[in-house]
């Protein structure tokens, strides 16, 4: 009824390729930005912004990283946690070593420290693919990890081995460290996020994101029309684990205010954002943003909503439930929707525009 | 003799014969330079490249020791890594959740009699366990996503992951227990080899797992090849169309096979409890048959033998000799460092089917 295309032209090129063709869409974006820049940090609560807010645009971020990687590139990694802390202990020592310049800087920074990482270990997919591939990039989750624990030098010997996030400012307002309020960390947090997304936009609509797809619908016949394999599925690696890294940076300094990394980025934050990924939909940024805010709102629900089910809060049986309850769900939604909860976006839309007609 | 007649092309050496001579030229050039003296003791390339080896040769008893370590974890990681292969033949799973299995079906036995079920009740009971997970598997995961892309199944797995650690926790607590190995006629402490001057130290209960295993191995051979049903899973694993267009009922090869793959989890299950307590930290072996997967090949049975072989092999001595160079702890990461190394010269593992790719 409101959400209708009749009567928009496309009379240019441009008009026709925009990302967000229609006017209710712009405006709805517009809208979106508003309420998470203005409305969030005046009216919610702080902890909402600080265990459903920064989680998710934490790992949307990592789940864009790794999207651009599995759902344009087709290529399988279970090395993200890994790549997300190699950009957490770049900008830890960066950080240290020049405190004077601006924190934003190194977090964005700490991000090609970590796409350097990942071209390393990017090189076997040339020859390697599918699961085998998979596994290969474990090489990579466990031999960073084990660097983590085993380089002192990444932890400025520090006696608790992990990262302490110093105090930083930004025009004055401590942005990291204890003293900053969750309003400032979300601020910073959500322009990273806007300004990478828009980046990632660019990046899979045009040339290179063309080239991303080609390769993963068939490796073989993208080489023979002209794509370089070696430069496409590098450049996906790199801007994946460029994503992670930004990600893991903005964790441990915005989120997390210091920690273990072996806690941090393990094997089972890669396997979440994997499944963030999947969730939310392959191939899609929307969805990657459905993804996380589902893992991160979901602990918050369980933690809730279970005794309000009858189940003791607390202790051991509610862990072991909350375990069954993500298993099943994670089976549940697969069953349900293979394609994500972008395709359930994307259905809605279709839905909202015939709205009120069935057809 | 005409021109355009085809003529044998000159000797060329492909690029992994090239990494293959320079690697034998640097191995014969340390050699040379170690004998000559060029290289003293406590020379960095001495103590990494030759050093180790003198070791070996000094003291031939550890490295006997080693060598029998390795070869008995390696046939656990084969155990594991062979019910993955069972399931990947037959129903092209991923199948993430075997050492998960692994771990379930260990703790169903420990749990069981803990209750107070005889031990060989607690058998049958934790066999017919798995066969129930098997039919359950089958009707609420695979049936359902029948058809959908490889990586969806996956994650499916990892949700029957999640599920099996709630349940498994749930039902039967969370604190590491004891194996009932004397209660399953399992033979205990260890005997002692005097040989090549010193003495080599071999537990009976390894022992036990390697004429187990191999025994097992024999009779999933005989299956596979002398029944009817063996014949139709591997038609089910040459081709999921033509089995079914000559009546064979995927459904029931797929309960059949899952259930194979719970009794093989249910035997490795008690062998890696008799080693350690049993619990779910024991599911991190599991990532530990990855590497010997993908060395081995998803497909191929022997392949998971010698994989797991190698890998186990290659683990301990690496870590024994090498670990301490670089402050230990290197198991973590080896495996999958050896196992891409072999990647390297075959892609699709030492045992893998040749993939051949069509456009």
């Amino acid at each position: 009824m409101f959400y209708r295309e009749a009567g928009q032209y496309k009379t240019s090129y441009a008009a026709d390729m925009a990302i967000f063709p229609l006017l209710q869409d712009r405006i709805g974006i517009a809208v979106i930005l508003a309420v998470l820049f203005v409305g969030v940090p005046l009216f919610a609560s702080e902890f909402l912004i600080s265990t459903v807010m920064i989680p998710t645009l934490v790992f949307s971020l990592a789940a864009i990283g790794l999207n651009v990687l599995t759902g344009y590139t087709g290529l399988i990694s279970l090395g993200t946690g890994a790549f997300m802390g190699v950009g957490a202990y770049a900008c830890y020592k960066l950080t240290t070593y020049f405190p004077g310049v601006n924190i934003i800087v190194w977090i964005v920074a700490s991000g090609f420290f970590s796409a350097a990482v990942g071209v390393v270990f990017g090189l076997p997919s040339l020859r390697i693919k599918g699961f085998y591939l998979a596994v290969a990039t474990l090489a990579a989750q466990f031999f960073l990890q084990w660097c983590f624990v085993r380089v002192p030098w990444l932890y400025n010997y520090n006696a608790s081995g992990a990262i302490e996030v110093p105090l930083r400012t930004l025009f004055g307002l401590p942005v990291t460290g204890p003293n900053a309020t969750p309003e400032a960390r979300y601020l910073v947090l959500l322009s990273i996020v806007v300004g990478l997304t828009w980046f990632a936009s660019n990046l899979v609509h045009g040339r290179v994101g063309r080239s991303w797809m080609a390769v993963r619908d068939m490796d073989i016949a993208a080489e023979l029309m002209g794509i370089r394999l070696l430069p496409t599925k590098l450049l996906a690696f790199a801007v994946s684990s460029f994503y992670a890294g930004v990600a893991g940076a903005a964790m441990m300094f915005l989120w997390y205010g210091g920690g273990e990394a072996n806690d941090a980025f393990n094997i089972n934050q890669s396997f979440l954002i994997l499944f963030m990924v999947i969730i939310g939909g392959l191939g899609s940024l929307i969805g990657s943003f459905f993804g996380a805010a589902f893992i991160s709102i979901l602990p918050t629900v369980l933690k809730f909503g279970l005794p309000a089910m009858g189940v003791p809060l607390g202790g051991a049986t509610a862990e072991h439930i909350t375990y069954l309850v993500v298993g099943g769900l994670i089976i549940f939604f697969l069953v349900v929707e293979p394609h994500g909860l972008a395709r359930l976006w994307q259905i809605g839309k279709q839905k909202l525009r015939i709205w009120p007609f069935p057809y | 003799m005409s021109a355009t007649e085809a003529r044998e092309p000159p000797m060329r050496l492909t690029a992994t014969g090239w990494t293959l001579v320079a690697l034998a030229a640097a191995v014969a050039l340390l050699v040379v330079a170690s004998l000559s003296g060029l290289i003293a003791k406590g020379h960095p390339l001495d103590t990494l490249f030759v050093d180790p080896f003198r070791q070996m040769v000094d003291a031939p008893d550890l490295l006997v020791q080693t060598i029998w370590e390795g070869l008995v974890s390696g046939v656990l990681y084969a155990l594991i890594a062979l019910g993955f292969v069972l399931i990947f033949k037959a129903s092209g799973v991923f199948n993430f959740a075997q050492g998960i299995m692994v771990v379930f079906a260990a703790l169903t036995l420990v749990g069981l009699h803990e209750m107070g079920v005889p031990a060989l009740l607690a058998l049958v009971l934790a066999v017919g366990v798995m066969f129930v997970l098997a039919v359950g598997v089958e009707r609420f995961v695979l049936r359902p996503l029948v058809n959908q892309p490889d990586i969806i199944l996956f994650m499916a797995t990892f949700g029957i992951t999640y599920v099996l650690i709630g349940l498994g926790e749930l039902v039967f607590g969370g604190n590491p227990k004891q194996m009932i190995d004397e209660q399953l006629f399992l033979p205990k402490g260890a005997i002692e080899l005097k040989m090549l001057g010193g003495f080599v130290s071999l537990q009976k209960i390894d022992i036990a797992a390697a004429v187990i295993a191999a025994a097992m191995i024999a009779a999933l051979a005989f299956f596979f090849q002398h029944t009817r049903i063996g014949r139709a899973l591997r038609a089910v694993a040459d081709s999921h169309k033509a089995a079914l267009s000559v009546g064979i009922s995927l459904n029931q090869i797929w309960v059949i096979v899952w259930f194979t793959a719970g009794v093989v989890a249910l035997v490795t299950g008690i062998m890696w409890g008799a080693r350690s307590d049993v619990s779910f930290a024991l599911s991190t072996i599991a990532l530990k048959a990855l590497p010997v997967l993908i060395l081995g090949g998803f497909t191929s049975v022997p392949g998971a033998i010698v994989g797991g072989l190698i890998i186990g092999v290659g683990e301990k001595i690496g870590e024994f000799y090498w670990g301490p160079l670089v402050g230990g702890g290197i198991e973590s990461w080896l495996a999958y460092f050896i196992a891409l190394a072999f990647l390297l010269f075959r892609p699709q593992g030492l045992f893998g089917e040749k993939i051949i790719e069509r456009i």
